[in-house]
């Protein structure tokens, strides 16, 4: 504070920001922080029985109900992962691409939700690089809009899936939650935290788990303002010393992407932040490795690491599709069944 | 021209150290006599206000203003834009130069003023710093100046090159005019959408730093403090940090003339009122921090800000139904700066009105030298604003006067009913008629 600053401060009434009106739609996932702890379980419970279920028992659940998949950005996993649940499921979907569409014509994201809409389509996921992308969809067409991702935000299926896999290794049998259930656990996510929803929606989901969330990584990519995302949230900027306090180790990919003129000198960067075989055996022998994806094989980690006994990779892959069933399904049915 | 009387009123006028009831004679224009209720001299023949109950006052002036004309009618016109002043009590508006073109030249600047225009109250054309505002080539200040123009800026597009701001504040105070500075180093800015800290990282948005305005109020103060004329006059727009704040305190005390406006969202409303990527709660400076925005208020209620002036930057409503990085910074603000401005600095924070008055009339009347208004001692022009202190009353959009709707204050309590806005001894707003 500059010296020349007034020394007297009043205790003064302000306008308090308005409550959030969203989500419109019972059956929308926008943000983690959209689900209860309840919420979280039952979609965890869900994707466990709809994965067991009798294929052509579970194909009539959403019988001929329509999906519509919008996607402004890439994705192999995502958009597979929510295509073969929805479909799994017995619904119709459709995929719109920014390419290939009016999108490329300049039509707004709204003006593709109502086209969608009034296609017939009865829930949208979205993939967008805008942050906020899913909300804005969601207040103009009022469907049930599920985030698969809005820019640098969130990525609420990706932190169940992840959630998921962790209660696998770490509390094997366990899918009621509560805000015990990963109490001593502490999960570790490293690398390019400013720009990842992955990270974002871990660290806001995991605590209130009882999960501490340990961030990781340099400066560039994780500025110190992470640690009051919320609670239960810490940086510790030595990977090593990381390392050894973590039973699940999340690492990132840098997004190249949406770098924005950031240079970073990737030899530092692997030599400070590359999860080798060497140090997961020296630092954390017993903890399970989980990355996203995509993987950038010898960058972030070694090939070893990701084919390794430790690596949850693929695992999380296959999680996706049972969460996103179990999503999907809460989408459609949200209204008429009332589970939340 | 008729003449009208405003009887029964209780006349604050600040500047002329006047708070009692008065009768108020208008004449051709110009305040032609006041005095105690029902002594008015020559009042034959003139029309006549009953402002019983009501509180009078010097049309209010907001000195950073967007009308959009030329080029953007479907945002705002002249006609729109000045009609929404005058509802919100405004008897003068200074309107910036980005429009399209950019106004830059004697032809725009003349055209703006042009009775054409169809303006509801005065517009004051503030000119281009620069040709086309890109931060290179002076204009023809004294021309300006001559047609019209109040003042410089390159609102919204900073002026980044020493030598360039430099050039500018030499050859404006050379002219007598001054300079308005958007002060952002948009080095610091590119690809942001809301002010830089836990919120932007939380939303996954790029932020803005305090720093990208702090550090060029601080360097343009500099460059005034090189100048050594005193005459220079270096106006800080919209001004949003604590840090920005505490450079133009600094200066003060250093005895340069270095001025500046803050705009209500910026003592009301800080980066949480974003929610969840409200395009209503973008704009250029940013939403800052609740450490900035106490600082703001602090700055209003301590005397070191000159003016409350409102940025009124009126969009189309499909422009702001974007994704929240994608949409233009901006919001509306003729209509509810008396109503906020009363509501809050008077009677939450304990104003006194007549201060809150004087940073929306007297004091940005002198900031840009408007001779004759910002008062209304005899001689002066007709330009008042009637309103009812006491009324409060719910502000919606839709009901609005202004072309576009986008505020974050639909739905707000305001304080304080405009009844009628007369300028220059013309009725420019009735609330009866609206």
């Amino acid at each position: 504070m500059n010296p020349t600053a007034p020394s007297v401060r009043r205790q003064l009434k302000t306008p308090p920001a308005s409550a959030s009106p969203f989500p419109y739609n019972p059956g929308s996932l926008l943000s983690v922080l959209d689900l209860s702890l309840e919420g979280v379980s039952k979609i965890l419970n869900r994707a466990t029985v709809l994965e067991k279920e009798d294929p052509l028992v579970r194909d009539r659940i959403l019988a001929k109900r329509r999906v519509a998949l919008l996607f402004y950005e890439s994705s192999t996993r995502t958009r597979t992962s929510f295509e073969l649940a929805a479909k799994s499921l017995g619904a119709d979907t459709t995929l719109v691409s920014s390419l290939s569409s009016s999108i490329e014509k300049g039509e707004s994201l709204k003006d593709t939700g109502l086209t969608l809409r009034a296609l017939g389509a009865e829930a949208i996921i979205l993939r967008h690089n805008s942050s906020g992308a899913a909300w804005l969809l969601e207040a103009e067409t009022r469907l049930p809009v599920l985030n698969a991702g809005d820019g640098m935000h969130e990525h609420p299926t990706q932190a169940l899936l992840d959630l998921r896999t962790i209660l696998t290794h770490l509390r094997p049998g366990v899918e009621t939650v509560d805000a015990e259930t990963l109490a001593g656990v502490t999960v570790m996510i490293v690398g390019d935290i400013l720009h990842s929803r992955v990270a974002r929606s871990n660290m806001l989901l995991l605590p209130r788990l009882g999960a501490r969330v340990l961030l990781c990584g340099p400066k560039e990519l994780l500025p110190e303002m992470a640690a009051q995302a919320g609670p239960g949230i810490v940086i510790e900027r030595d990977f090593e010393a990381a390392l050894r306090q973590s039973q699940a180790v999340m690492m990132l990919r840098i997004q190249a992407e949406r770098l924005a003129g950031l240079q970073l000198d990737l030899d530092e960067y692997k030599a400070s932040y590359q999860l080798t075989g060497q140090r997961l055996a020296t630092f954390a022998p017993s903890s399970v490795v989980l990355h996203p994806g995509p993987i950038i094989r010898g960058l972030e980690v070694t090939a070893g690491v990701a084919d390794g006994s430790q690596s949850a990779i693929l695992e999380q892959v296959h999680n996706g599709v049972a969460i996103r069933m179990a999503v999907v399904e809460r989408a459609l049915t949200a209204q008429i069944g009332g589970r939340a | 021209m008729t003449a009208l009387v405003i009887r029964g009123g209780h006349l604050i006028d600040p500047a002329a150290g006047v708070d009692a009831l008065k009768d108020i004679l208008l004449k051709d224009g110009r305040v032609a006599e006041i005095a105690s209720p029902g002594k008015l001299k020559s009042v034959e023949g003139a029309e006549v206000l009953d402002a019983t109950g009501l509180t009078l006052a010097p049309g209010l002036i907001d000195i950073h203003v967007h009308l959009r004309e030329p080029g953007q009618g479907y945002k705002e016109t002249i006609a729109t834009g000045t009609a929404a002043a005058a509802a919100g009590g405004f008897t003068s508006v200074a309107a910036m130069p980005n429009t399209t073109p950019v106004n830059d030249s004697v032809e725009i600047t003349r055209w703006m003023q042009s009775p054409e225009r169809n303006a509801s109250i005065r517009v004051f054309p503030i000119a281009a710093a620069t040709r086309g505002s890109k931060g290179e080539t002076i204009n023809d200040y004294a021309a300006l100046k001559s047609a019209g123009a109040v003042a410089v800026s390159d609102d919204g597009r900073p002026i980044l090159k020493d030598s360039v701001m430099r050039e500018v504040l030499v050859a404006a105070t050379r002219a007598g005019l001054s300079v308005i500075q958007h002060a952002e180093d948009t080095r610091l800015t590119q690809g942001a959408s809301m002010n830089l800290g836990p919120v932007s990282f939380k939303l996954g948005l790029r932020g803005m730093p305090a720093e990208a305005e702090s550090s060029m109020v601080e360097r343009d103060i500099r460059l005034v403090t090189e100048l050594r004329d005193p005459r220079a006059h270096l106006h800080v727009a919209h001004t949003s940090t604590a840090a920005a704040l505490a450079a133009v305190r600094q200066a003060r005390r250093s005895g340069l003339r270095v001025t500046c406006e803050v705009a209500p969202h910026h003592f009301l409303l800080t980066e949480e009122h974003v929610g969840l990527y409200d395009t209503h709660a973008k704009m250029c400076p940013p939403l800052r921090s609740a450490a900035d925005r106490d600082a703001i208020i602090e700055g209003i209620l301590d005397g070191i800000v000159d003016a409350i002036a409102t940025d009124h930057a009126p969009h189309a409503t499909h422009e702001k139904e974007v994704e929240f990085e994608h949409a233009p910074n901006g919001i509306t603000g003729l209509e509810t700066a008396l109503g906020l401005s009363l509501y809050w600095l008077h009677k939450e924070w304990k104003l006194p009105l007549g201060r809150v008055l004087s940073l929306l009339s007297a004091q940005p009347a002198a900031l840009l030298g408007l001779k004759g208004r910002g008062t209304l001692a005899v001689g002066s022009f007709a330009d008042v604003v009637v309103f009812d202190p006491k009324a409060e009353w719910t502000y919606r959009a839709t009901e609005g006067k202004s072309k576009s709707r986008n505020t974050p204050f639909d739905g707000w309590t305001m304080q304080g009913k405009v009844r009628w806005t007369i300028s220059e001894g013309r009725i420019a707003y009735n609330a009866e008629t609206a």
